[in-house]
C-alpha cells in the first residue's frame, strides 16, 4: 500500500491497462506531449507513442464519436474531456451513440468506451468552468456513471471501466487531483455498482459522492465531537445505476437521511436518492429526508459569492441538527 | 463492368426499388409504424459504390435511410422487413426500427437518426482498422444537408490529420427534408467544401451506376491503398417525400419530371436493351420474380414473426453478467 496523489492513481490505471492490452488507447486535448492538464497521462506519450496516446483537435463531439466508433471494432479508448463543461459539446455522441447502440442494435454492437472528465467548482474559474454535470449523465439509460472520492477508487474504477463492455463515464473533480490516499500495490478492480460505508454511525445517514463525501466526513466528525451525534457516511461512487440496496440499508438503519451534493438541487442526485428512499423504506424514516445542495445559480466569479454558492461541512452539520430538532 | 454484372446490378436495384415500395404499402396498411425514409431514385449511389468496394468486408455506416445499404452489405431482406415490423426476428430484434438497422455480421454498422452523427463513428472505425492492420475501409454514406453539422468538419479534419482509411460518400439529393440546398448551404457543391481539409474529392452523376462505379473504384482504391480519406459527391434525387409525413410541396413539377427521366433503373435498363443484352420481356419476368419473392417470402416472414417479449424490455441496456461491474472476475 502506497500513499499517492489522485493524479498518480489515474495515471497508474492508464499505464497498467495500456501495457496489458495494445487495444487500449487514450485520447483527448493535450493528453499526449503535454501529459494531460492534470498530469493524468504523464509519460504515456513517450512510452506508447502518438497512435495510442492521441492529442486530439478541440472537437469534443468529434473525438468522442471517434472513440466510440473505434470501440465498435474492439479498441478500448479512454477519452479524456479536459473539463466537464466541454462535455456538453459531446453529449450527442455520448447519449445518442455510446449509450444507445447496444440496445437499438438488439445487442449486436457495444461501445466499451471510458470517458473521464473533471468537473466541480474549483477556485474562481467562473460560470463556464465550474459545471457539475453528473446529473446530466446519470439520466442517460445505457451509460454507467461512476465518481471517485479518493485515489484508490479513481485507480480501481478506471481499471474496471476499461475492461467493462458498457460505456462508462467517470466524473472526477478538479480539486481532487492533488489529494493523497492509499492505493494497493497489487492490481485492484473497484466495482462499478454499489456504495461504500465511509464511516459507520447510527443517528443519521449522510449520502455523499466525489468531493461531498469529504464534507460529509468532516461534518460527521463535528457532529460526533460537538453534538454527540453519530452520523453514517455513505459514499455513492456509482451514480448510475444507483445502489438501491445500500441506500435502503443505511436509511432504514439510521432512520434519517441527508444527501449532500455539489450541484444545484433540481433534477439531481439528491432528488434521486430521496426518491429511492421513499420507494424503498419510507415507513422506516423518523424525519423527512433533506438535500444540501448548491444554490441554483451560475457559479459566480467573486470568491465570497462562489463559496456561498456551494455547500460545505458546516451546512451539513446545520441540516442534521435541524432534522434532529437540536 | 461486364454485361453480366450490369444485369445483376439491375436486378439488385430493381429489388431495392420494389422492396422500398412494399415498405410504403406496409406503412399505409399500418403494419409499419414510426419514421420511414425511402430510397427510390438514389439506388445507383449505394449499389455503384458498394460494387466498387467489398460488401460484408468493408464497414458501412449511414443515416436513417438505411434499408438498402444493409441489404447490399449482405443483410437478409426478410430480417430488414421484420425489423420494420418491429419483430424479434428483425435484424435489430425489433429494438431498432427502420432508422436503426444493424447487421454487424455483415459489417453493416448501423443506421443512425441524428443528422451528422455517423461521421465521427466512421472515422473511429477507420482508426480501429488502422490499428489492427486490416485491409478493410470504413464507408460513410450521408446526405448533403448533414454536411452543415459540426461533426462533418471535425471528422474530415481528424480523418485527414491521421490519414485514416475512410470513404465519405455524399448522396446529394439537393434537399434536407423540405429545404433546398441553396437555401441552407453557402457552397452548394459539396466536394468543394472538402478542399480545406486537403482531402481528395470529386463530384459525379449519381444516377448512372456505371459512372458511380468508375469513380467509386478510384475512391476506394485510394482509401484502401493507405493514402487516407476520400470524399465522393454523387448528384442524385429522391423520388418520394423525405419521410412518410412529407407534404412534398417544396419541389416543382418541372424539377420532379426532369429528374424522373433520370431514373437510375431506366438508365441502366435502356442501355442494356439498346446493347441487346436484355429484352423488355426479360425485364418484366425479373420484375415479376422480385414481386413474388417479396410477397411470398419476405412479407409473410415479417407478418408471422413474433414480437419481442415484454419481459425482455430491459435486455440490451447493459451487458449481462459483466464481471467488472462487480469489481473483476474473482
Ligand atoms: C441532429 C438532427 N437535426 C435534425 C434532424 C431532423 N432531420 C432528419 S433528416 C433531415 C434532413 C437531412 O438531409 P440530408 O442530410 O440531405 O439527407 P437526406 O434525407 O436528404 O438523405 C433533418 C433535418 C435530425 N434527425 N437530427
Ligand atoms: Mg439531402
Amino acid at each position: 500500500m502506497a500513499e499517492i496523489f489522485f493524479w498518480e492513481a489515474v495515471r497508474r490505471a492508464h499505464d497498467e491497462e495500456m501495457a496489458r492490452d495494445p487495444m487500449v488507447i487514450c485520447m483527448g486535448e493535450d493528453v499526449g506531449v503535454v501529459g494531460g492538464t492534470y498530469k493524468a497521462t504523464q509519460g504515456l506519450y513517450d512510452k506508447y507513442g502518438p497512435e495510442r496516446v492521441m492529442d486530439t483537435p478541440i472537437s469534443e463531439n468529434g473525438f468522442t464519436g471517434l472513440g466510440i466508433g473505434a470501440s465498435f471494432l474492439g479498441v478500448r479508448p479512454i477519452i479524456e474531456i479536459m473539463s466537464v463543461n466541454f462535455a456538453w459539446l459531446a453529449l450527442d455522441q455520448i447519449a445518442n451513440s455510446a449509450a444507445k447502440v447496444r440496445y437499438m442494435s438488439g445487442g449486436q454492437l457495444t461501445a466499451p468506451v471510458v470517458i473521464r472528465s473533471p468537473g466541480g467548482v474549483a477556485h474562481q474559474l467562473g460560470a463556464q468552468h465550474s459545471g457539475r454535470m453528473e446529473k446530466i449523465f446519470m439520466g442517460i439509460a445505457g451509460l454507467r456513471v461512476v465518481t471517485p472520492s479518493n485515489p484508490k477508487q479513481a485507480y480501481g474504477l478506471i481499471k474496471s471501466a476499461v475492461r467493462c463492455n458498457d460505456p462508462v463515464f467517470i466524473n472526477e473533480h478538479e480539486y481532487m487531483y492533488s489529494m493523497k490516499g492509499d492505493v494497493p500495490d497489487a492490481e485492484y478492480f473497484h466495482p462499478l455498482e454499489g456504495s461504500e460505508v465511509a464511516r459507520m454511525g447510527r443517528d443519521v445517514t449522510l449520502f455523499g459522492y466525489n468531493i461531498s463525501v469529504h464534507w460529509c466526513l468532516q461534518a460527521a466528525e463535528i457532529l460526533s465531537k460537538q453534538h454527540g451525534v453519530e452520523a453514517e457516511v455513505v459514499d455513492l461512487f456509482a451514480l448510475s445505476p444507483l445502489d438501491r440496496v445500500g441506500i435502503k440499508a443505511s436509511a432504514s438503519k439510521t432512520h434519517r437521511a441527508v444527501v449532500v451534493e455539489e450541484a444545484e438541487a433540481p433534477v439531481g442526485v439528491g432528488a434521486e436518492v430521496i426518491a429511492i428512499i421513499n420507494e424503498e423504506c419510507f415507513f422506516e424514516l423518523d424525519a423527512a429526508p433533506v438535500r444540501v445542495s448548491a444554490a441554483n445559480v451560475p457559479i459566480p466569479f467573486n470568491h465570497k459569492l462562489e463559496k456561498a454558492a456551494i455547500p460545505n461541512a458546516q451546512e451539513v452539520v446545520k441540516a442534521v441538527l435541524k432534522m434532529l430538532g437540536k | 463492368m461486364n454485361a453480366a454484372d450490369k444485369k445483376r446490378l439491375l436486378r439488385e436495384m430493381l429489388f431495392a426499388r420494389r422492396f422500398e415500395e412494399r415498405c410504403y404499402e406496409a406503412y399505409m396498411e399500418r403494419k409499419v409504424g414510426g419514421f420511414l425514409h425511402l430510397y427510390p431514385g438514389q439506388e445507383a449511389c449505394c449499389f455503384g459504390v458498394m460494387e466498387a468496394a467489398r460488401p460484408g468486408h468493408d464497414y458501412v455506416i449511414t443515416g436513417y435511410r438505411d434499408h438498402v445499404h444493409a441489404i447490399k452489405c449482405g443483410s437478409d431482406p426478410k430480417a430488414v422487413m421484420a425489423e420494420l415490423y418491429a419483430k424479434e426476428t428483425g435484424c435489430s430484434k425489433g429494438r431498432g426500427g427502420s432508422m436503426h438497422i444493424f447487421d454487424v455480421k455483415h459489417r453493416f454498422m448501423g443506421g443512425y437518426a441524428l443528422v451528422g452523427g455517423p461521421f465521427p463513428l466512421a472515422v473511429g472505425m477507420a482508426k480501429a482498422i488502422k490499428m489492427k492492420g486490416g485491409d478493410e475501409i470504413a464507408i460513410c454514406f450521408l446526405g448533403d444537408a448533414a454536411n452543415n453539422q459540426g461533426t462533418f468538419h471535425e471528422s474530415l479534419n481528424m480523418a485527414a490529420l491521421w490519414k485514416l482509411p475512410v470513404l465519405f460518400v455524399c448522396e446529394n439529393n439537393l434537399y434536407g427534408i423540405g429545404t433546398r440546398i441553396d437555401r441552407s448551404t453557402a457552397v452548394t457543391e459539396q466536394y468543394k467544401r472538402v478542399c480545406g481539409y486537403d482531402i481528395p474529392a470529386s463530384q459525379v452523376d449519381g444516377q448512372d451506376i456505371e459512372v458511380v462505379y468508375n469513380e467509386a473504384k478510384k475512391a476506394v482504391d485510394h482509401v484502401r491503398s493507405g493514402k487516407g480519406p476520400y470524399f465522393l459527391e454523387l448528384m442524385t434525387y429522391r423520388f418520394r417525400g423525405h419521410s412518410m409525413s412529407d407534404s412534398n410541396k417544396y419541389r416543382s413539377k418541372d424539377e420532379e419530371e426532369t429528374w424522373g427521366k433520370r431514373d437510375p433503373l431506366y438508365i441502366l435498363k435502356s442501355r442494356l436493351i439498346a446493347a441487346k443484352e436484355l429484352s423488355e420481356a426479360e425485364y418484366q419476368k425479373l420484375d415479376k420474380e422480385i414481386i413474388e419473392q417479396i410477397e411470398k417470402d419476405i412479407i409473410p416472414f415479417a407478418e408471422s414473426s413474433p414480437e419481442p417479449k415484454v419481459d425482455e424490455l430491459t435486455k440490451y441496456v447493459f451487458g449481462e453478467n459483466d464481471p467488472y461491474v462487480r469489481g473483476g472476475a474473482r
